[in-house]
């Protein structure tokens, strides 16, 4: 499964006004895979995520999703077959159930469907509890498992995740961090992951793509980034960043 | 002499007007404060000054504008509509929707703007994001609908220039109390403000219910 490219980028650059925030020759996404993208802040990380949310629009280049032009899809065609994780949950100001069920709703699906999925995440993210509590009074950690299930009962296509646990403290992080990898790994959903955090790419990705000053210097498997990087920007922001 | 029917037809006339004159400010300020929050176009601040300024406008001034227009040798003479109902719901639409849209803008800028881009990362289309933006801001909205409305029930300056105060046709509860008191009517013109306030009160109370019902957990 984790072969064929479910997203091709090439020759992207993206401005905004007149700097470059990033520029990417090649990229590919494999099906299944989880890709982390590293770098230092401001290199463009978050940007390679919200063009992919077609949140941002590239100055040139291609993407293609699944073999296709992605431009050639509608703004909310194409975002019904992603689903995005930001670093703040930003949940909205009603239950717990009804923030998972919300994309399922902008989809227009049934309510039995609704009911099931929702049930179905909200167990496996281990919040089934707090179905009715109000959004806003959840932990940090409650909220951000609540922000996962809200993605993933959407059984996306690509998941987008910007730095979904630099907010919340080592244990909760470690906590959700462990039941992410196994719901991805179980559901072999293809995910973008946008971390500054070393050691959490390397627990949860498949791969990692080093961003560094708005261009994306390398990619490939944590272990032979870490032999042989691709040039002294990438090796100094390894070592320096390794734990 | 103010009989009871009379009161009733008075205040029933008030509420018409003022619920009407909110209705259609509502029509109108929430998607242009939607607008004004959520666009990028040129022209956007000086819009939203002029909404602001709005805000502010002295129902007076709207009513001798909208007399001048509707006036029987003004540009809209030929409609008739001068001294009816209607022209004072024409001047309260323009004394509210400022307020209205004024409000609205206010209330979806003061909603984090990530929550856009999380709604366009679930699939929400246009639409149902803003949607899903004025279900987050439902209470500061409400608080918008409030102060319209209160800005059309209480005021007089408007309604008597363009609806003339005519006893069964265009006598609203502020006009009456203008009347009462020019006739030195103190009794009857205290209790007309008495049953203004009520109403008032009523119609916040239940407005304010609905919004603390979804402030509360």
């Amino acid at each position: 499964m984790k072969n064929d490219a479910l997203i091709t980028i090439k020759d992207l650059l993206v401005k905004r006004g007149d700097k470059d925030v990033l520029r990417v020759e090649q990229l590919s996404i494999k099906r299944g895979e989880v890709l982390a993208v590293v770098g230092p802040n401001g290199a463009g990380k978050s940007t390679l995520l919200l063009t992919l949310a077609r949140l941002l629009s590239p100055e040139q280049g291609e993407i293609s999703f699944n073999g296709t032009q992605a431009q050639n899809e509608s703004d909310t065609v194409y975002r019904r077959r992603i689903a995005l994780v930001m670093q703040d949950p930003l949940l909205f100001d009603t239950s717990v159930f009804e923030n998972v069920a919300s994309g399922l709703r902008f989809r227009a699906k049934n309510k039995i469907e609704i009911q099931e999925k929702v049930s179905l995440w909200l167990e496996r993210l281990g919040v089934s509890h707090l179905a009715k509590r109000r959004a806003k009074r959840l932990s940090g950690g409650e909220a951000q498992r609540v922000s996962l299930a809200r993605a993933l009962v959407l059984e996306p296509e690509l998941l987008l995740l910007d730095e979904p646990f630099s907010a919340l403290d080592p244990p909760t992080r470690a906590s959700i961090l462990d039941d992410l990898g196994v719901l991805l790994e179980e559901t072999e959903t293809t995910t973008l992951f946008v971390t500054h955090d070393l050691p959490e790419a390397v627990k949860l990705a498949d791969r990692m793509a080093v961003v560094i000053e708005n261009r994306l210097e390398q990619i490939g498997e944590a272990s032979s980034l870490f032999e042989s990087p691709a040039n002294k920007e990438v090796a100094r922001f390894l070592n320096h960043k390794s734990v | 002499m103010i009989f009871d029917a009379e009161i009733l037809q008075i205040t029933i006339l008030s509420l018409q007007i003022s619920a009407f004159a909110t209705g259609i400010s509502l029509l109108i300020g929430l998607p242009l404060g939607t607008l004004l929050a959520l666009g990028k176009f040129w022209g956007r601040s000086f819009l939203l000054s002029m909404v602001n300024t709005g805000m502010g406008l002295p129902p007076v001034v709207v009513g001798l504008f909208v007399a001048m227009m509707l006036w029987r040798s003004g540009p809209l003479g030929d409609f008739q509509i001068i001294y009816t109902p209607l022209a004072i719901i024409i001047a309260q639409v323009l004394i509210s929707f400022p307020v209205v849209t004024g409000l609205t803008a206010a209330a979806l800028q003061a909603l984090d703007p990530r929550l856009r881009l999380q709604l366009y990362g679930l699939g929400a289309s246009r639409l149902q994001m803003i949607w899903s933006l004025w279900r987050e801001a439902r209470l500061p909205l409400l608080a918008a609908l409030m102060a319209g409305f209160g800005s059309v029930i209480s005021e007089v300056g408007a309604s008597m220039m363009v609806g003339g105060n005519i006893r069964h046709q265009t006598r609203v509860l502020t006009t009456a109390i203008v009347l009462e008191t020019g006739k030195g009517n103190f009794e009857i013109a205290i209790a007309l403000g008495l049953l203004l306030l009520l109403i008032t009160f009523l119609v916040n109370w239940a407005l304010t219910w609905i919004q603390q019902r979804g402030a509360r957990e």
